[in-house]
């Protein structure tokens, strides 16, 4: 789950960790209000969660009480890379002498964090390291001893400090470690964090994605992400609320399927025979037939869809219930699509004959059934 | 034959009363696994199949010694429970449970490795050695004793293509599945060697997907040890896009990492044969088993 930036500055703030003065708003009085707490000149950033936020016109800047206003009524009726603009974080705007990257990501293959350190900062790390992979510093964090003072201080020697600044730089990046940690994320980055020209560090811009899996460790965020705005479309928050793996695409071929390795490679084939998917999405093991009538509701509100691939491999999920929840959810929804479907594994003979008598045939591979779909999908019905 | 598990492994089940771990138990069983005990807590002196009930892995070690722990333990109890058994002597874990925190399997992961405890998964499908043994979820009848080892990141996707190997009369060592998240305990390089040490084994799948570097990792291994055993990859996810969790935690494409491509061309330089569709994995199999025959 990704956290807009004023979340991620609050809690960076709770953990010691410096950031602007600041305060949200979701109106131009509010904005006001804000500013007139603040020291001009300030900083007016659209809260979307979109990369590249800066570019696109998210940010303006403002001297005075008066300019806050109207920067705050032109972002509030704007949209940021297509997504409407709800809330404003004001700011004190920081005079910059250097903008730094540092950031806690997990490193899968080590199995750990790692701190992620660069002398220039301000635009995505993936681009700094395929521009300067010699600038981009990693450091192993050990999950028993945790991140130790000496290497932030390594760190901050590294990306070109010295003198009491290294330990006030590295007393920042421990700090970050611990918010991110305490939070679980699984990524918590400070991009940039500037060196002011009084030669302070201060975190100019954050960044937290809290792992999925933790939310029951984090409800406030938990709730903020089912009932408030977040990066997902109303489709994909009904799947997640129900177990189901759902990710909108561009195409028009329908796919369900259990597994999302499965899934994953059902997509894959439709695009080899030249089909386009509209979506992904994953029922799961055991897969009873509400969950099938469910997410057939969720694919077909897509009203790109022309066809439906559904591709079952019964392992523990049974091919006749699969059958009989797809007949169900066909006469409750009223289906017209095409649908070609795959079914195999446990109780398959039987899966098939439900199907047979309702005038559906059933194939037995995953190939000739996405030819199959892809030539539905062209054929206009 | 085969890796880390046989006819003789003995293992107990954590979580052995909830749905899951009750159904499969009784397939694992089924299958001929030896399963010496069950663990619940709350529970203990009760049995189920015949199988006793431990309050703790405790006690179940002291009445009748195992190698081997499945966990069917929910998410934010799992990884206790992992290192529980690996705190009584357990050297193989195999924790099928899925949904548990990035942080918590970091935890795990190096309390196993502080205690030489194999971790597979979690968010795994298991391990089966067919004909021997099944540490797992898997449907058994699509799996016949063989030299293949298939090592994986997917569950069903596994399935699909160990029944068409199976259909070539391919048949199998060991299947692994390492798991879907992005913190598993063993991953392609570490189960590669294993295979590489394995006298059944003659050639190996790879099943990999979107997100991290494993798969990029482990074509470089191959490639600088001149793996000896031919190698059959597919990678799942050409077509997902940037940004979105196709399904499991840790198939995500972040930024420009991660990618289908990165992996696919990762392999084909390291000589690695990758397969188009799941369906063409059997055919360049065959093929590479084909060639083998010829060298001997």
């Amino acid at each position: 789950m990704r956290l807009f930036e004023y979340e991620a500055k609050i809690i960076l703030a709770k953990y010691g960790v410096p950031t602007p003065q600041g305060g949200l708003a979701t109106n131009a009085s509010q904005a006001l209000e804000v500013a007139s707490r603040l020291k001009p000149p300030f900083a007016v950033k659209a809260q979307v969660l979109v990369a590249g936020r800066g570019k696109a016109g998210g940010i303006l800047f403002a001297d005075s009480i008066d300019e806050v206003k109207g920067a705050a009524e032109r972002l509030l009726n704007a949209q940021i890379k297509g997504i409407p603009v709800r809330s404003l974080w004001i700011e004190e705007k920081i005079r910059v002498k250097k903008e730094l990257y540092f950031g806690i990501t997990i490193d899968r293959f080590k199995q750990c964090y790692v701190a992620v350190a660069s002398a220039v900062g301000g635009m995505e790390i993936e681009e700094i390291a395929a521009k300067t992979p010699e600038k981009v510093i990693k450091t192993l964090i050990n999950p028993q001893q945790g991140f130790l003072p000496y290497q932030t201080k390594q760190i901050a020697r590294k990306i070109g400090y010295s003198g009491a600044q290294i330990s006030e730089l590295g007393r920042a990046f421990e700090r970050l470690y611990t918010a991110g940690k305490d939070y679980d994320a699984e990524l918590i980055e400070m991009n940039p964090i500037v060196e002011t020209a009084d030669g302070k560090f201060i975190a100019a811009d954050a960044r937290i994605i809290i792992d999925d899996n933790a939310l029951f460790r984090h409800p406030e965020y938990k709730k903020r992400l089912l009932e408030g705005e977040s990066e997902f479309t109303l489709q994909e928050l009904e799947a997640m609320k129900n177990d189901l793996a759902y990710v909108k695409l561009d195409g028009n071929i329908g796919v369900i399927g259990n597994g999302a390795g499965l899934v994953m490679a059902t997509l894959d084939t439709i695009q080899y025979y030249g089909g386009k998917p509209a979506n992904f999405l994953d029922v799961g093991g055991g897969a009873p037939s509400e969950k099938t009538a469910l997410a057939l509701k969720i694919v077909l509100s897509d009203t790109n869809v022309k066809a439906l691939f559904i591709n079952i491999l019964g392992g523990i999920t049974r091919c006749d219930d699969v059958a009989r929840g797809i007949l169900d959810a066909r006469q409750k929804l009223g289906i017209t699509k095409p649908m070609a479907i795959r079914l195999v594994g446990t109780n398959e003979e039987e899966g098939k004959k439900i199907l047979d008598a309702a005038g559906i045939h059933a194939f037995d591979s995953m190939e000739e059934t996405a030819q199959r779909v892809v030539e539905m999908s062209r054929g206009g019905s | 034959m085969g890796i880390i598990i046989d006819k003789d492994t003995r293992a107990i089940v954590q979580g052995i009363t909830g749905t899951q771990g009750s159904f499969h138990t009784k397939l694992m069983l089924e299958y001929g696994t030896k399963i010496v005990a069950g663990t619940s807590p709350g529970k203990g002196g009760t049995k189920f199949e015949n199988v006793p009930i431990y309050d703790t892995v405790e006690e179940a070690q002291k009445e009748d010694p195992a190698d081997a722990s499945i966990i069917f333990v929910p998410a934010p109890f799992a990884v206790d429970a992992a290192m529980e058994a690996i705190d009584n002597g357990i050297k193989t874990i195999v924790t099928i449970t899925e949904h548990i925190p990035i942080r918590d399997s970091i935890s795990l992961m190096a309390f196993a490795r502080e205690n030489k405890a194999v971790a597979i998964g979690p968010n795994t499908p298991g391990i089966i050695t067919p004909g021997e043994c099944k540490l797992g979820i898997m449907p058994a009848h699509i799996f016949k004793p063989g030299s293949i080892g298939m090592i994986s990141r997917s569950g069903t996707l596994t399935y699909e293509i160990a029944a068409s190997l199976t259909g070539k009369g391919l048949g199998q060592s060991t299947c692994l599945g390492l798991g879907g998240d992005p913190i598993t305990g063993l991953n392609f390089i570490d189960v590669l060697k294993m295979f590489r040490n394995d006298a059944h084994t003659k050639a190996v799948v790879l099943i990999g997907e979107i997100g991290g570097n494993l798969e990029e990792l482990t074509a470089g291994y191959i490639e600088e040890e001149e793996y000896p055993k031919p190698v059959v990859a597919y990678v799942a996810g050409r077509s997902a896009p940037p940004g979105k969790r196709m399904g499991h935690a840790g198939a995500i494409i972040m930024g420009k990492a991660g990618t289908a491509e990165s992996k696919i061309e990762a392999f084909k330089k390291a000589g690695v044969q990758v397969a188009e569709k799941p369906g063409d994995v059997a055919e360049l199999m065959t093929k590479a088993f084909n060639s083998l025959s010829k060298k001997n």
